[in-house]
Parts: C-alpha cells; sequence; structure tokens
C-alpha cells in the first residue's frame, strides 16, 4: 500500500477563514458559540456558530477576481462559496494539480443547499442546484478538476469517510493526489430538525461534561489535500496512517450502548496504522455533549485500552459542523501534530461519563506524534482514522 | 481480486425482479407506499419496524430482504460484512416530508420521527439493524446510476479493509419516480449457491454493473 501525505489544508468557521485563524482562536480560548436571534434560522433565539457573512462575500469576491471568473458571486449558494473558498485555500499551499487525471476531489456533506427548499431562494437558483451531485459539479468546474468528484453522505461520519475513502483510493493506487472537502451550513431545516429531537444545549454545549445537555450546531467547511507523493517542505510530514469505519446495527438515532462498535473501528485504525493504544498522543474525539453520544464514546475508549491517553472535543469551539466535522477536526488534529499544541476540551468542568477518561483541561505544549480521530452518527455509523508524523 | 455477484434485486416500474425472476408485478396502486406494503405482505415479510421506516428505506429494506433471502450470509461474522449504497436524490424525498412541517408558523411541528429519515445513509443503519452487519458503510451520490464509482469503491474495499461480503447498489427514490437495485458481492471461488437458487454468479464489473441495471 502506498503511504498517503497530507500536504495542505484548510478550516473555515465562525473563528476564521484559514487554519492559522482558527488555530489562533482555539489557542487564545475564543468560542465561536452564541446565541443567535434570527428568525430566517429558527424561530426563537438558538446558540449556533456561524461564519461571518461579510467577511465571506469579501473574501469570495477576491476568488472570484483571482480564478478570473466572471460569473457573479450571487450565481452561488453559501455553501457553495464555503467549499470554494476552502479548496482554494488548500489548493493555494501545495502543488496538486485539479486538472491531472491523476487527482480526484472527494466531498462530504450531510444537507447540501438543503436552504434552497425555502421559499425565498426558489426564484434565486435553478431546482437542480438541490442535488449533491449538482453541488459537486458546480465546484469541481470551479476548480477544473478533470475527474469526477467523488461525494459522500454518511450523516455526522461523513467528513471521516470522505478522507479514508480517498486515502484508500490514493493506498491501492486508483488516484495519486486528492483534495477533500467537507462542509454544512446552518439552516432552518437541521436547527428544527435537532430541536425536536429535543437534542440543542441551551447553553454553549459542554462535551463529557457532568452537566452537558445537548450539542450546539455549528456552520463550516474544511479541506485538505492528500499525495502519495509529497514535494519537499520544511514543516513535518504527517500521513494518514489507517482508519476503519463501522456499524451499530443497534438503532437509527440512539448510538450503541456499549460502545463496542466504535471501539472495533478504533482497533481496526490502530491496526492499519501499526499502532498501539499507548502509543497514540492524544484523542480528537467526537464529543458531540449529548448524553448518550458521550457515554458511548467514553465505553469505546475504554474498550480500546485508550482511558490515559489525553482527549479533547473541539465542539465547544465551533459547535457541531455535521458534514464539515470530520474534516475541520481532522485539520485541527494535523496542526497539533505539525505544532504540539494541544488544546483544552472547551466546555468542560467535571467528570459526566461512566469510563474515567483523561480530558484535555488546559492547553499544553507537548511532542505529539500521533493522533487518532473519531466519529459517529444517525444511522448507527462509527469512524476512526490515526494520522501520524514521520 | 476476482468479485462475484451472487444475488441481486431490483424493484422498478411496478415490478421486482429477484435474480433475473420477475416475482411482482402490480399494474395499478394507488400510492407508492401502497405498492411498497403490497410487495412486503405478498413475500411474507414479517419485521413490524418495517411500518415505522421512511419510504426510500422500506425500498432499500425490501430489496435488501429478497437479496439475502436466495443468497443468506450467514456463513460471515458480521463485521465482516459491509453495506456501500448510492443515489441520486439523497433523501429529498423525505427532506420535502420535513419542510412541509417547518413551512408555516402557524403550525410548526417538525418531528423526530421524520427528521431521522432525512439522511441518506439511515437506509444502510435499517438494513444493518436487520441483518446484524457491523462492518463498513457508505453512502455515495451520484447524478445517474454509474457502476464505475461503485465498482472503485467496493474494490478498494475488498483490497483495503475487513469486509469479505458487501451489500451494495443504488436506492432512488424522488416523487413518484424510483429504482432499487441491490446485490451481493462476495469473493470469486466461495462454495457455490446451494441447489435451490437457480441464479449463475456474475462477474462484479463495471459493464456488467451497467447492464444488469437496464436489464429486467
Amino acid at each position: 500500500m502506498k503511504p498517503v501525505y497530507i500536504t495542505s489544508d484548510n478550516i473555515i468557521t465562525s473563528l476564521g477563514f484559514t487554519t492559522a485563524e482558527n488555530m489562533e482562536s482555539l489557542n487564545n480560548h475564543i468560542s465561536g458559540l452564541k446565541m443567535v436571534d434570527d428568525p430566517r434560522l429558527y424561530p426563537s433565539p438558538v446558540i449556533l456558530s456561524l461564519v461571518a457573512t461579510d467577511l465571506m462575500e469579501n473574501r469570495f469576491s477576491g476568488i472570484l477576481a483571482k480564478f478570473k471568473k466572471d460569473t457573479p458571486a450571487t450565481h452561488f449558494t453559501r455553501l457553495e462559496k464555503l467549499f470554494i473558498l476552502s479548496i482554494s485555500e488548500a489548493l493555494s499551499k501545495t502543488g496538486t494539480n485539479p486538472n491531472d487525471p491523476r487527482t480526484i476531489l472527494v466531498i462530504s456533506t450531510t444537507k447540501g443547499n438543503i436552504n434552497l427548499l425555502e421559499e425565498r431562494y426558489k426564484a434565486v437558483f435553478n431546482h437542480r442546484r438541490i442535488f449533491l451531485w449538482e453541488l459537486g459539479r458546480i465546484v469541481a468546474e470551479f476548480f477544473g478538476f478533470r475527474n469526477a468528484p467523488v461525494i459522500i453522505s454518511n450523516a455526522c461520519i461523513s467528513g471521516l469517510v470522505a478522507i479514508i475513502t480517498a486515502a484508500r483510493m490514493i493506498q491501492t493506487g486508483q488516484f495519486e493526489h486528492a483534495v477533500v472537502a467537507g462542509g454544512d451550513i446552518a439552516s432552518e431545516f437541521v436547527i428544527s430538525g435537532f430541536q425536536s429531537f429535543q437534542a440543542l444545549s441551551p447553553h454553549p454545549c459542554k462535551p463529557f461534561d457532568k452537566e452537558r445537555t445537548g450539542l450546539s450546531l455549528g456552520e463550516g467547511c474544511g479541506a485538505m489535500t492528500l499525495t502519495s507523493s509529497p514535494i519537499a517542505s520544511e514543516e513535518p510530514s504527517v500521513i494518514y496512517a489507517g482508519g476503519a469505519i463501522t456499524n451499530d446495527a443497534n438503532h437509527i438515532s440512539g448510538p450503541s450502548r456499549t460502545g463496542e462498535e466504535l471501539s472495533l473501528a478504533i482497533n481496526r485504525a490502530l491496526a492499519k496504522a501499526s499502532v498501539a493504544p499507548d502509543e497514540i498522543d492524544f484523542i480528537s474525539a467526537h464529543g458531540t455533549a449529548t448524553l448518550y453520544n458521550d457515554e458511548m464514546e467514553a465505553k469505546a475508549i475504554g474498550l480500546s485500552h485508550l482511558t490515559p491517553v489525553q482527549v479533547n472535543s473541539l465542539k465547544g469551539y465551533w459547535g457541531h459542523t455535521l458534514g464539515a466535522a470530520g474534516l475541520i477536526e481532522s485539520v485541527a488534529a494535523i496542526h497539533s501534530i505539525r505544532s504540539g499544541r494541544i488544546f483544552r476540551s472547551e466546555g468542560y468542568d467535571q467528570p459526566g461519563v461512566s469510563v474515567p477518561l483523561n480530558i484535555i483541561e488546559h492547553h499544553e505544549s507537548k511532542p505529539v506524534n500521533r493522533c487518532l480521530k473519531t466519529a459517529s452518527g444517525f444511522g448507527g455509523c462509527n469512524a476512526a482514522i490515526v494520522y501520524q508524523k514521520l | 481480486m476476482d468479485l462475484i455477484i451472487t444475488s441481486y434485486c431490483q424493484i422498478h416500474e411496478k415490478k421486482v425482479v429477484l435474480n433475473d425472476r420477475l416475482i411482482y408485478f402490480m399494474e395499478n396502486y394507488l400510492t407508492f407506499a401502497d405498492f411498497l406494503k403490497s410487495v412486503y405482505k405478498q413475500e411474507e415479510i414479517n419485521y413490524p419496524k418495517f411500518y415505522k421506516m421512511d419510504s426510500v428505506s422500506k425500498l432499500g429494506f425490501l430489496a435488501t430482504e429478497l437479496v439475502l433471502r436466495e443468497k443468506p450470509i450467514t456463513g460471515y461474522r458480521s463485521d465482516a460484512m459491509g453495506v456501500v449504497l448510492s443515489n441520486s436524490s439523497a433523501s429529498l424525498d423525505t427532506d420535502i416530508l420535513h419542510n412541509e412541517s417547518i413551512k408555516d408558523r402557524a403550525s410548526y411541528f417538525p418531528s423526530p420521527s421524520v427528521f431521522v429519515y432525512t439522511l441518506p445513509n439511515i437506509v444502510i443503519g435499517e438494513i444493518c439493524i436487520r441483518n446484524k452487519i457491523n462492518g463498513e458503510n457508505a453512502f455515495l451520490i451520484t447524478e445517474k446510476f454509474d457502476g464505475k464509482v461503485l465498482d472503485n469503491y467496493i474494490r478498494d474495499l475488498f483490497l483495503n479493509s475487513e469486509v469479505e461480503a458487501c451489500l451494495c447498489g443504488w436506492v432512488e427514490l424522488l416523487g413518484n419516480k424510483y429504482n432499487a437495485f441491490i446485490m451481493l458481492v462476495e469473493k470469486a471461488g466461495i462454495p457455490e449457491n446451494g441447489p435451490e437458487t437457480v441464479f449463475k454468479p456474475l462477474r462484479f464489473t463495471v459493464e456488467n454493473l451497467n447492464q444488469l441495471i437496464e436489464r429486467n
């Protein structure tokens, strides 16, 4: 199997438009979760992490000029703009060529342009725009990708599935380079749905905490470039070392009672990476802050003999960004490997799961060689990836 | 690696085809839900959770039931089985239902039992629960059925994961247009089908996939 190097990346959230801006906000203990009172998003105020629209529009105009596009910005949806901005930053820092027939684009999203179901957009965008393949086509066309994009929509693990899919295609030699991007926007569709589940916290979410009462939603986009043949760089090389996906086969909306299936995904990812549990330096957990998710994750971490390992969830900074989460949080984990800086699990105060975890309570600088990233979602799906410094 | 299709089912255009045999045809039905219910009853499937599913899950569930009736997967470990499905509209058919429930502020009643189905991979979850499948799963979106995308994904899984057998295919529904095409893919060289099956395994290739979905 060919090695898979991660050569560049981007994060767009409420905390910034570049990976550097986002990591600086984390380092400064800034959370993007705010009480938002916007009737276009929900009838009553709700905690959200939203990308700054004016800054987004500004940057997008710049990108249109840079790529010499005549299409006006109003012809792109909010999510398309996020995808294009995210991919353009990732591409600007690497030699990956979209036009190369050996390059594939993999896109992850749970709901795509779902806001186009709203009446106010009906006259603005063609009805085709609601289909995820059309979103993929528009993004791919913008950059001139030669191959049709692979589009993954697999609930909250979509981002990790997209990365695993791209990495496998490189490992088996189907492609040499991949651009992986994941995004979702805040919409009334999604907010009202989670609210109907009573899954949203009235306060900024508190992953793994005793007082946690649910998740906080966020929007954003993340991107990374993968390759089997990296160009020389001063930064330490980080690779995708292994990944796996499993299913609970238990319930479509409730997580496993035992955590065995997430644990299986973790064990398989570790085995693929030839890494023992005590060689993992920290875990970037899914940590949505719902009662059941965090409990299940803690059990899985226990079953995989990882309880001594430091763990955080970054959802307290930018919320649960759904199809973007796997990408954004993987990029942050890779940044932690490169910089040797791991971040406080924002929102955490006191232990709140039945298996004792080593939650990161303060930012810390330490050598980080290997990180485990996990995710779980509706439909009973689980995914795990090991990232490693070479 | 040589992979073979050992059983397949297609539900479209008012009919159910199982391993090349037309097993059900219903000329007239009021709603698509009636059609699905009628297939469920005719095939004597007993799984009360069926009635709670959204239409696209029912469609994928029924096709899978029939595929596995002809070629059971009891010989595999639950974590060596995978499910990889694809379609064009994701969960749009059910998204529209959820959207209807939030359109009007005077009657604002989003329902968790509808919302949970507004993700395309929920049908995979239903299939995994029914058949106790714990292995790899993924949902891919393509404009039309694309044998190449599916073939690439499945081949990588067999080469590069613990998967030893995989349910895969297409489960599309939007309004009154539907097409489910689900198959069981196994490694060539496994013991042949039991005497009760008449289907001669087909090689799992892009060409065969693209032809098979058009055959019936």
